[in-house]
Parts: C-alpha cells; sequence; structure tokens
C-alpha cells in the first residue's frame, strides 16, 4: 500500500497552482485534506503522475459568511466551517451535514470543497449543495468558471471539474426566513458514510404552512437527488401533512443499488423513513426561526 | 509474606511505553533494511503458467525477485502441518510462494526485495503472471458437492471428517434420546466469517552476520521459539545460531500463533543469501487476503428434551469452513464440537463435523476459537426449548446445568489437547444468580412493557459458556536475582498487549517478597529463555504464570538456605520483605537479597565493594565443602516448568438488553452485563480490560463483520471502509461481576481469561434481538439491513 511514482508540485499561490494544473492537464490531481486521495494513492486505485499540493495556498484557506450565504475557500476544513458560529448563523445545514461527516480527526484534515469535488453519492456535503442550490467556483488559467450542484454532481465519483481547473470556493445560499434544515442518516456505525441519508428543507408562511419543501437523499443515487416535496406536503402545518404520500414521492424518485451492507430495498424503506424524520425536523426548526423573526 | 500483589489491581507497568509511542513494534526496527513486497494472487483459483519478471527488471532500487523455482530444499516444500490428527485425512498446506496452482485471492507468488517498499511495490506491478483460471469453490455447502475441487486430489473437498458421540447414562445414543424424547426441535444456524484483524498486522526482520553465521529474526508473532525452530529447519542452520524476538507485538488474537508464516521464511532465507537486512511488513489489505480468517460454520441441530426442558440428546452436524489450507490443523471445529456443551450435562450427544475446503482464506484460530460457535448452537437451542416449552429461558438453562457439587465432570470427549474433556471445578448456579441480579432480569418484563407503551422495542438476551483454558504441553520460567537485588524473569511465551509484564512481575514480587520495582519481565526472546509453545488458548497466566512462581520458590528456597547459612539460623525461621531475608519476629537480623545474590556466587574477582563478600578470601566460605557445594549451581536463579495433566475451564454468563428502531431496524446494545469466573485473579484490573476487549470483538461478530466473498472468490470489503469493526461509539458500557472458584489443577488456582469476552456474545445478542423482535434469529452478524428483511419476511 504505496502510491505509485508522482511529480510533487507544492504551489504557494492559486496561480502557481492552476500553472501546475494547466501544464499537467489530464495528469493531474489535487491534493487538499487528503482523506479520500490519500488512501486511493496507497491503494493504487487512482495513479496521477502530477500531485498538486494546494495546502500551501494561504489564499484559499478562506470562510466568509453575509447575508446572501457562505462561501467556503478551498482549503477550509470540515471542522473550521462546522464550528464557525457565522457560518451556522446564515445556514444551519452546514453544521448539521458536517456533524455527520466521518470522525473529528478526518473533519480535521478534509475540506468541504475537496469533499464536493470527489463527488461521492455518499457524502453529506454534496447533498447540502445540492439541496440549498449552491455553487462551486472552478478556475483555470485565465478564467473562472461557476457551476451550479445541479449541473456540478454528473455521476458518482465524477464532477464537472475538468482537468486543469480547481475548484477555489463553493458558496451555500443562506437560509430563507420562515425556514429550516435537517439532516438524518443512519450509517452502520458512527461515522460511516450513510446508508441511507436526508438532508431536508423547509420553508413556511406566516401561519406556519408549508409552502415549500425539498430534500435531498443521500446513498440512493448516482448523487444526491434532491426531490421537491412541496405539493405533496399540500401547504398544511407540519402535524396534518399526509407522511405517506411525501414518503412515497421521495421513495418513486430514487434508485438505490444493493451493496454488501443493504439491500436496496431496505435503502428504499429508510429513505422512505428518513424522508419523514428529517422533514419533520426542518419543519420544527422552521416554527422556531419564524418564532424568533 | 507481607509484599502482597497478587490479586491486586496493579497498573499495567507496560502502558506507559505503549501508549506514549515508546513501543518498538516490528516496523520500528532497521530503518535501513531493504523492504519486501509480494506479488500476490488476483484470482481465487488459478494454474501459474508463466511468470514474466522482465519489466521489473529495469526499476531503480530493485534487488532481487524470487519465484518458487528459485527456493531451494526444505524452502521448496509446502508448508508444515503444524497439528496433525487423525482425523485429518486430508491436510494441505500452501508453499512459501505457489507453484503451480493458487487456491485463493491473495496467495503468494513472487517475492520482490528492492531498497524500500515503495520500490518494491512499483516492481511488484511490473511483474506479468499469466493464468489458467480454474472453477473457484466458494461456500461450504456448494464446496461439500465436490463437483469441482480446490486440490484435486481430496475427494469432495473434505479434508476431514470427525464424530464424537456420547451416550446417556442409560446407554441410549443420541439418537435413541432423541427419538425417545417427549419433545424435538431441528433447525439450521449460520455464522459467517470473521477475523482477528490485531492493529498491527504481521511482519518480519531479519539480520544474518556473516562474521558469526549466525542469524537474528524479528517477527510480529505469537511464538518465537517456535518460529525459531521452523526457520532452522527450513534454512538448514543449526538451531543455536538462530535467535528469535518477539518484539512489542500490537495484538495477535490467534492469527500469529500460525508459523511459520512464509514471509517468517522466506524473509530470513534471502537476508542470508543476500546478506542485508531485510523487513517486511505486512499491510492491511495483505492481512485481509493472506493471513486467516475463522468463525464461518454452518450447523444443523436436532434436539430432544422433557417438559422442563432437560436436553434428553443432542445431535449436531457442522460444515466447517477451513478455506483454502489447514496449515492449524482442525483444532477450530474440534473446539467447536466439544466446547458446544458448555456449563450443561446433556443427556446423549453425537457430534459430527466436516472440514471443507473452499478458494478462500485458510481458517484458523481468532480468539474465541470455534467456541463462538459452539455457544451459538447451545444457548440458540436452549432458547428454542424454552420458547417452545414458554418457560424462562434462565430456567431451562438452570435445569440444564452441571451442578456445583459433580466437579470434576467428566463430559465424555477428547479436547483440543488430546486429553479428555474434564472440568475441574466451576459454579453456574451462582453465576446465574448473580447474572440475572445484575442486568434485572425478572424485572425486565416490566421494562419491555413500559418501552412498548412508548412504543419502543427493547429485548434481553442471555448466554453461558465454559471456555478451556491453559492448554498444555508446558511452559517454563526462569528468574535470576542478581548482585544488584534486581529480579529478571524469564519466559519463552510471547506477548500482544495483554499486560504480562505486569501480572508476572506480580507474581514474582509475591512468591519473592520483593519490590515490584525491582522485577523485570522479558517475554518472547529466545535469547533469554529457548523453551516454550506460546500465547494463545488463554494459556498464558495459567502456564507460564505458574511456571514462573515455581521457578521463584526454587529460588527462595536457595535464597533462604544461602542467608540462613549468613546468618546462622534456620531457613525455617526466616521471612523476606521487601527485598530483605530476616528472622521471623527478629528484624534486625537480617540480610538483603542482593547480599544472598551476592554470595550464590563464589569469586575470585571482586568488582565492586559488595562483591569482595563472595571472593576466595573473604573468609565466606567453608573449608569443609568446596565452593559450590555439590548439587548446587552458582548464581541466584531458577528455572521451572509447567505442564498441566488436563486443561483448566473457565466459565462465564453474559446478558444484554438491546433496543431495535421500530422503522429503521437499528440495533443499539443499551446494556451489558457479564459474570466471568477465571479461578483466583491475578490482577481483576487487567481480567476487566480482557473481558471490555472480548466483548467488544464478540460486538463486531454479532452486529458489524462479515467477510463478503462473491462467487469468484473475491473478498469483496478487503478493508475497513467496509469490513465494519466497532468503534468506541458501538461498544456498550460493559458491568461485570467476578466469580473466583480456584482451579485445583495448579499451583496458583488459576484459569485462563484472554478469550472468555468474546465467546457468548453473539448468543446473547441474537438472543435479545429475537426477543425484541420475536423472529427467530439463526444467523450472526445481524444488520440492520437483515434485520428489515427477517420483518418484511416475517409480515409475508
Amino acid at each position: 500500500m504505496k502510491p505509485p511514482p508522482f511529480d510533487y508540485h507544492a504551489p504557494v499561490s492559486v496561480d502557481e497552482a492552476l500553472e501546475a494544473l494547466a501544464e499537467a492537464g489530464p495528469h493531474g490531481k489535487v491534493l487538499a485534506g487528503g482523506q479520500s486521495l490519500i488512501p486511493l494513492l496507497n491503494m493504487r486505485l487512482v495513479a496521477p503522475s502530477q500531485l498538486v499540493d494546494i495546502n500551501r495556498v494561504g489564499e484559499l484557506d478562506t470562510l466568509t459568511a453575509d447575508a446572501g450565504g457562505v462561501r467556503v475557500g478551498a482549503l477550509a476544513r470540515h471542522a473550521t466551517v462546522e464550528r464557525s458560529a457565522e457560518a451556522a448563523a446564515v445556514q444551519p445545514l452546514l453544521r448539521q451535514a458536517l456533524a455527520l461527516v466521518a470522525h473529528p480527526v478526518i473533519r480535521n484534515r478534509g475540506t468541504v470543497v475537496g469533499s464536493l469535488v470527489h463527488a461521492d453519492p455518499s457524502a453529506e456535503m454534496p447533498a447540502a449543495l445540492a439541496l440549498l442550490g449552491g455553487s462551486v467556483r472552478l478556475a483555470r488559467l485565465g478564467g473562472e468558471r461557476e457551476v451550479a450542484a445541479a449541473d456540478f454532481f454528473i455521476g458518482p465519483m465524477e464532477s464537472a471539474i475538468e482537468p486543469g481547473e480547481l475548484a477555489v470556493s463553493a458558496f451555500f445560499p443562506a437560509l430563507p426566513p420562515r425556514s429550516g434544515t435537517a439532516f438524518r442518516e443512519v450509517a452502520r456505525r458512527h461515522g460511516d458514510y450513510a446508508v441511507a441519508g436526508m438532508a431536508a428543507l423547509v420553508t413556511l408562511d406566516e401561519d406556519l404552512r408549508i409552502v415549500s419543501a425539498r430534500v435531498a437523499c443521500v446513498s440512493v443515487g448516482p448523487g444526491p437527488v434532491v426531490v421537491d416535496v412541496s405539493d405533496a406536503c399540500g401547504r398544511r402545518p407540519a402535524a396534518s401533512v399526509p407522511w405517506d404520500a411525501v414518503t412515497a414521492a421521495v421513495r418513486d424518485r430514487i434508485d438505490p443499488d444493493e451493496d454488501i451492507h443493504a439491500t436496496a430495498e431496505y435503502r428504499r424503506h429508510l429513505t422512505g423513513v428518513l424522508a419523514e424524520r428529517a422533514l419533520k425536523d426542518a419543519a420544527r426548526n422552521a416554527v422556531t426561526e419564524a418564532a424568533h423573526e | 509474606m507481607t509484599t502482597k500483589l497478587f490479586g491486586e489491581p496493579v497498573r499495567r507497568r507496560e502502558d506507559a511505553r505503549l501508549v506514549t509511542g515508546q513501543g518498538r513494534y516490528l516496523d520500528d526496527l532497521g530503518p535501513g533494511a531493504l523492504a519486501a513486497a509480494f506479488v500476490r494472487s488476483p484470482h481465487a483459483h488459478a494454474r501459474i503458467r508463466d511468470i514474466d519478471v522482465s519489466a521489473a527488471l529495469d526499476v531503480d532500487g530493485l534487488v532481487a525477485i524470487y519465484t518458487w523455482e528459485d527456493l531451494p530444499g526444505a524452502l521448496a516444500e509446502p508448508l508444515p502441518l503444524l497439528i496433525p490428527h487423525p482425523a485429518l485425512t486430508h491436510g494441505r498446506t500452501a508453499y512459501p510462494l505457489a507453484k503451480d496452482v493458487v487456491r485463493h485471492v491473495g496467495e503468494p507468488i513472487v517475492m520482490v526485495v528492492a531498497e524500500d517498499r515503495y520500490i518494491a511495490e512499483d516492481a511488484c506491478a511490473l511483474i506479468d503472471v499469466e493464468y489458467e483460471f480454474l472453477k473457484p469453490v466458494v461456500g461450504v455447502e456448494e464446496a461439500v458437492q465436490g463437483v469441482h475441487l480446490v486440490h484435486e486430489d481430496v475427494p469432495g473437498n473434505v479434508g476431514a471428517h470427525m464424530v464424537q458421540e456420547v451416550p446417556s447414562r442409560d446407554g441410549r445414543s443420541a439418537a435413541e434420546a432423541i427419538a425417545a424424547a417427549p419433545h424435538t426441535l431441528e433447525f439450521r444456524l449460520d455464522i459467517e466469517r470473521s477475523a482477528c484483524m490485531p492493529l498491527e498486522g504481521k511482519g518480519v526482520y531479519a539480520r544474518w552476520d556473516a562474521d558469526d553465521q549466525s542469524l537474528r529474526v524479528y517477527s510480529s508473532t505469537q511464538t518465537s521459539t517456535s518460529v525459531r525452530m521452523a526457520v532452522a529447519a527450513k534454512l538448514g542452520l543449526p538451531l543455536p545460531k538462530v535467535e528469535v524476538i518477539a518484539p512489542d507485538v500490537g495484538g495477535g488474537f490467534g492469527v500469529k500463533i500460525v508459523h511459520p508464516w512464509p514471509e517468517e521464511i522466506l524473509i530470513p532465507w534471502a537476508a542470508r543469501l543476500l546478506d542485508r537486512e531485510i523487513k517486511w511488513t505486512e499491510d492491511r489489505r495483505e492481512h485481509f487476503v493472506s493471513s486467516a480468517h475463522e468463525r464461518a460454520q454452518v450447523q444443523h441441530v436436532r434436539v430432544g428434551f422433557d417438559d422442563e426442558g432437560r436436553v434428553l440428546g443432542l445431535d449436531v452436524t457442522i460444515l466447517h469452513d477451513n478455506g483454502a489450507y489447514t496449515p492449524y490443523g482442525i483444532i477450530v471445529p474440534i473446539i467447536t464440537s466439544t466446547q458446544l456443551l458448555g456449563p450443561y450435562k446433556i443427556g446423549a450427544y453425537r457430534v459430527e463435523f466436516s472440514s471443507i475446503y473452499t478458494n478462500t482464506v485458510q481458517v484458523t484460530p481468532y480468539r474465541g476459537a470455534g467456541r463462538p460457535q459452539g455457544v451459538f448452537c447451545m444457548e440458540r437451542t436452549m432458547d428454542r426449548v424454552a420458547a417452545y416449552l414458554g418457560r424462562d429461558r434462565t430456567e431451562v438453562r438452570a435445569a440444564n446445568f452441571i451442578g456445583p457439587d459433580e466437579f470434576p465432570y467428566d463430559q465424555g470427549l477428547i479436547f483440543q489437547d488430546g486429553r479428555p474433556l474434564i472440568y475441574d471445578s466451576g459454579n453456574y448456579p451462582e453465576s446465574l444468580r448473580m447474572l440475572k441480579e445484575l442486568i434485572g432480569w425478572d424485572s425486565f418484563p416490566e421494562m419491555k412493557a413500559r418501552a412498548a407503551a412508548d412504543g419502543r422495542r427493547i429485548g434481553i438476551g442471555v448466554g453461558c459458556y465454559v471456555e478451556g483454558t491453559g492448554v498444555g504441553p508446558y511452559e517454563g520460567g526462569h528468574v535470576q536475582v542478581t548482585s544488584d537485588g534486581r529480579v529478571h524473569v524469564s519466559t519463552g511465551l510471547t506477548s500482544q498487549g495483554q499486560g504480562h509484564e505486569t501480572v508476572f512481575a506480580q507474581i514474582a514480587a509475591t512468591e519473592l517478597g520483593v519490590p515490584i520495582e525491582k522485577v523485570s519481565v522479558v517475554t518472547g526472546d529466545t535469547r533469554r529463555f529457548g523453551y516454550a509453545v506460546g500465547t494463545f488458548a488463554s494459556r498464558a497466566a495459567v502456564m507460564s504464570g505458574n511456571a514462573i512462581a515455581l521457578a521463584c520458590r526454587k529460588v527462595r528456597e536457595k535464597a533462604l538456605r544461602i542467608a540462613a547459612d549468613a546468618l546462622e539460623a534456620d531457613p525455617r525461621d526466616l521471612e523476606i520483605t521487601d527485598g530483605i531475608v530476616h528472622v521471623a519476629g527478629t528484624p534486625s537480623a537480617s540480610i538483603p537479597l542482593a547480599t544472598v545474590a551476592v554470595l550464590s556466587n563464589p569469586l575470585r574477582y571482586a568488582f565492586d565493594e559488595e562483591t569482595k563478600r563472595a571472593t576466595q578470601f573473604s573468609g565466606a566460605s567453608s573449608m569443609d565443602r568446596p565452593p559450590v557445594d555439590e548439587g548446587e549451581e552458582p548464581g541466584l536463579e531458577g528455572r521451572d516448568y509447567y505442564s498441566p495433566i488436563r486443561s483448566t475451564f473457565a466459565s462465564g454468563m453474559h446478558a444484554a438488553i438491546v433496543e431495535t428502531d421500530p422503522e429503521t431496524a437499528e440495533i443499539t446494545i443499551l446494556r451489558y452485563a457479564v459474570v466471568h469466573d477465571c479461578g483466583k485473579l491475578i490482577n481483576p484490573m487487567i481480567v476487566e480490560g480482557q473481558i471490555h476487549g472480548g466483548v467488544a470483538q464478540g460486538v463486531g461478530g454479532a452486529l458489524y463483520e462479515k467477510m463478503v466473498y462473491d462467487e469468484y472468490g473475491q473478498l469483496l470489503n478487503a478493508s475497513f471502509m467496509d469490513f465494519l469493526m466497532p468503534y468506541a461509539t458501538e461498544v456498550p458500557r460493559i458491568e461485570t461481576a467476578h466469580l473466583e472458584t480456584p482451579s485445583p489443577l495448579n499451583p496458583l488456582g488459576i484459569k485462563g481469561a484472554g478469550e472468555a469476552g468474546v465467546i457468548p456474545v453473539s448468543a446473547v445478542i441474537a438472543s435479545a434481538v429475537e426477543d425484541a423482535e420475536a423472529i427467530p434469529i439463526d444467523r450472526m452478524p445481524i444488520s440492520p439491513s437483515d434485520l428489515h428483511t427477517l420483518r418484511l419476511r416475517l409480515a409475508r
């Protein structure tokens, strides 16, 4: 379990990093937190010949929160974002999701943007970005583009990033008024990838009836599966929502696989259970939020 | 004896070193050594057509590449079959490097030696092996059909077939007793594969001393003495020219008692051949596919019983998956089939097992060593009998217990040591009483009803076991008191973190009457003690503990004799306290043990003030006798061995309360209680630690761990991402109580404790989940997905 040979680049600025990546083209790979890449290298499952380590690029170690949302730089560690009171105040789903990302030592090292680019359909952060309709900013030598979450996650372990590009930041929109979020998942062990997971966002009207409800499902599709269940919830307070219809609507949209940890049937069942639990949590949080306004 | 340390919760002396990174594990040694890596089979069953190494030859830093064809003499032969048994009619072992056929994914084919491990792995990746695919055999029930063979010359894939039968007291066979019983049940049970998974994998580091023509081998092993003999034999070296040392070892749990592993003879061989230091450190992926697994069995049970739940006849047929090879013989199924009876007296018993080859990693003992499967079988049987009769599960068990006055109790079977299975002592009714009190068994129905009212499902489970521990043939101990008053204890068996340095020091300090700080302990170093068997079968404390106690008693007797001379006293009037020999009741008439050590060794040459007392003009010795009297030896040291007539039988009972989520089917252990009886406790804290670790591994086996092979013999979860061992977050707080029923078989009255914790856990969790769900549980482990599937099946 030793990686095959590679050339190692340690740029100290975004420009240097982009130059290295441009030169490397399809043979380049960015090393940030390394929580997925290093095991893949050691098991020789990936073999990039050019490794661009961005850990010395201080300008990427940023985290800003304003009324519009939270922008997370490429070097912001999970733990930093999780602990940020400002980020949590603007978008509580971040902290809710990050608490479920692996273990503290992994969160100390792993980065939010790295997790997004890795695009594991079992990971929490892609679901959070997709649910909120966020975006990822991709830089290349001489240019930059902002890719919406809906276009960013292409398939299992596949995002829209192109050779030569560096994901420099991700943007998570702020929580709308009278809204609440929640993240629920079932993992085999504490901190494991979810067997199934669910991020939920609920917005209420002034009478505390649900006007908008969305979930993003984890581990049951090629990427995060966003389902709008506003209609199924039917502009009612959470207590009188026909939950069977809501969970059926979610279950209809997913296509889970069987693996060694769970049958597809169990994942489908669990997704419904978690959708109901997460939506109820989110609605409850929305009520609390509305009371503060 | 005033220095009483035996029985005290003395803090582990090794911990400061081990938890502050000061341990010296295999990979910490020989930083400049060459590295070895292996090309291993990616296929479960294939014939090797050709090995093309040419592309690897250009790798910068490559030193050597070896295949089977390069191996000389005994090295080219199959590895030893360590434990031959008459029933193992078709024992088969692997070659150190595959000769013609590979029989499981991970089997080593080529060894590469290079300047470092990176380069060695680069070279491995460039070696091209051409295979002819053979049909893989996976799963015992498919294997036993014998359509495709793992070994061409083993018909039906049956390595061993064995039957043991114990008739009832009135002479009925199990079949007759079952036929005549008022009630009968018949069912099938399944247990999945798991593995030891020590934190540190295997590893070997060898240095050849060309000047001395000698070899020093470090191995992360559970038996350095036996590795030494194997290396000397395989390399054709004189035994005194080979030394083997087990450094700090990061866990073993059974896998490291198997030896010699291919690497344990290949690395020393290459080190000598190249006259270079070479090291191989197993990585986790190698450990998954090329070491050993355990547990997998399919059991068919027939039981006949009366209205009280007394078992009148029990007939068990076991298909045991031994993987591709049988280097450790059939110890695992023998233990399953004999320890299955647990604390019970069964009317008539028949057990039959077949040990079956499959194209999977070989099966050798893993902590518990066949007992978890046996206990699962017996305890599932007890629960089914109770359910059938509508009786309390503990009542049915109690109705079958061997009584406290029935010891020694002969189960009528032959145990893993080839000796009669005779329980030496125990008190099962008292254990059960303590357990029921600890877990609150009698008040549980109320608790369950309250939970149900809140929409929660909880269940309680129980499991009992008896564990044969302290298996022979022997261990030895050597104790030397040097002229500085220090006590040096050595024993040949090895340590993997159990706390031997502490408990052996407690025993020596207690026996000799010295402060524990004066005692140092060395294990697993053949330079210090050459005769030993190894660490397995919960035997270290029983075997080496007693041997060290006996050696200490010899030293003490000699010390008192010499001190008596010096003090002009009767040895029978002397005591040793805090390292000082003194006349009982007259503390002023005393001599330090250090001085006794000086006097024990008549000197011509003094090396300090103290030792002048032992020189020839000091007047210390009588002119009537030679300085070293007949029958005496110089020095204050002693060596003794302990060889038991039979194993000693520890026992225990566990109970758990679990909660199952009605929607997600998640299973949570709310409480876990253990009553444990390992005879006299040397160190209750260390025993508790052993229990905790064992239960943690048991929780893994019950709820998380399985080796998932596909039909092609590929291990689908050969990493810690998908092979799920419980984290601290999955292990419940463990409540323990101790019962001390001394063993009459050994001087210290102790029994083994190492494996106990793991043994009944699967049975206990199955019992509890079954109670919560009212669904029969007949296979382990059980995952939420499995439970969900069972619920759906029941609903249909």
